[in-house]
């Protein structure tokens, strides 16, 4: 939940990164740290394990600087992907404002995507958060490994959509991100929603600032 | 289940709580004292300016809190109400705030853990009653702004679009 803090002047927001175990989150964050200006960015912290694995989350605000007068900022945070530490991953989802999902683009890792999915989902669900409601972008990483599965394939089984209920959406709307690719579409007679993707091979960077351009400006849009 | 939402910290907010912050610190000799909500934001400080960083402190704090209320569940508590941390030099004491804030004491050896204790419990039914009627104004949609927009917008027209540019300018050009 965005705080608006008309006594300091600040506006704060808060995105998590999620997904899979060794999917990439934390080499999402360690990019935008070491990328963004020095006077934009705060310190980072991970809570890891001594074999550098995210234990609690890793956390990273970053600055947008004064915006007619209000400090604005975002908190990044990773959650840990292995499957065991979900209480830490539902704790990282109180106040979120945006979730970005890194997805592992390997074949074998489609279970582990499904399931880190619907774990999102569920969590989402027990802070009263509905998914589908807040701002959300998936990446999908690993794009450079021989094993990465089509985006199409990726995109059936992680990013099926959710149906559009309200009449006045029903309509095509076009992927900001994809020209001639479609957000909210007709099929079979059904109108659904699918949410932006990316590629992404966040080692080299890749993809890793399209992602969270796009997740913070959705993030900002909820404010105005 | 909804979407995320904004709340807002008023002006009004800010001086009821930091006359109680204020009172607080009188009275128990404490340092400085932080109110930081469970999502990890810092909302207000009173007393000694802190020497570390303020967005570090509020991330860790709230993640501290929120992880020893899960071993509090798991004893068959419904929470822990407060913590305390003792170092050599400094030490903190931390309690909640009507479920969503945490009031963080900092102390030194100028006062006592048992002074702090008993001033932060009775001044946390205070801070309590200005939290729920702050939740109360954002439940009913009277969170926009404090009259800063006159709109019903959470921000004034036009902070969208220039953060929109500042996003392209630091994350690298249009998407």
């Amino acid at each position: 939940m965005s705080l608006i803090n008309y006594a300091s002047r600040e506006v704060n927001c808060k995105l998590v990164y999620y997904g899979p175990g060794l999917g990439g989150k934390t080499t999402n964050l360690e990019y935008i740290y070491e990328k963004v200006a020095p006077a934009s960015k705060g310190k980072m912290i991970s809570l890891a394990t001594e074999t550098e694995r995210t234990l609690f989350f890793d956390f990273l605000p970053v600055d947008l600087g004064t915006i007619r007068g209000f400090k604005t900022r975002f908190h990044l945070y990773t959650v840990p992907g292995q499957v065991y530490y979900n209480a830490s991953r539902r704790l990282i989802l109180r106040g979120v404002d945006g979730v970005v999902f890194v997805a592992d683009s390997q074949l074998d890792r489609m279970e582990a995507n499904l399931e880190s999915m619907q774990n999102l989902y569920d969590n989402m669900a027990q802070h009263g958060l509905d998914l589908t409601r807040i701002p959300f972008v998936i990446q999908y990483n690993k794009r450079d490994l021989p094993n990465a599965a089509p985006v199409t394939q990726l995109e059936e089984a992680i990013n099926p959509g959710w149906p559009v209920s309200n009449p006045a959406r029903q309509q095509p709307t076009p992927n900001p991100y994809r020209p001639g690719e479609l957000l909210i579409s007709e099929m079979n007679g059904a109108w659904i929603e699918r949410v932006p993707y990316f590629e992404g091979v966040a080692s080299r960077g890749e993809g890793v600032f399209d992602t969270l351009r796009a997740v913070s400006k959705m993030v900002l849009k909820t404010l105005g | 289940m909804s979407g995320a939402a904004s709340w807002s910290f008023r002006e009004e907010d800010a001086a009821r709580i930091g006359a109680l912050l204020d009172r607080l610190l009188a009275e128990s000799s404490a340092r400085t004292a932080l109110l930081v909500d469970r999502a990890g934001q810092m909302l207000a400080t009173a007393g000694q300016a802190p020497q570390f960083d303020p967005i570090t402190f509020a991330t860790l704090t709230a993640a501290d809190f929120s992880a020893n209320d899960q071993l509090a569940r798991l004893l068959g508590e419904n929470e822990f109400g407060a913590l305390f941390h003792q170092g050599e030099k400094d030490s903190l004491y931390l309690a909640d705030v009507a479920r969503r804030v945490i009031l963080v004491v900092l102390f030194d050896h100028t006062t006592t853990l048992g002074l702090v204790k008993l001033r932060v419990r009775g001044i946390v039914g205070d801070l309590s009653r200005v939290f729920a009627d702050m939740f109360a104004r954002e439940g009913a949609g009277g969170g926009g702004g404090g009259g800063a927009t006159g709109s019903g917008r959470a921000v004034e027209g036009g902070f969208v679009g220039e953060a929109e540019d500042e996003i392209d300018r630091l994350f690298g050009g249009p998407a």
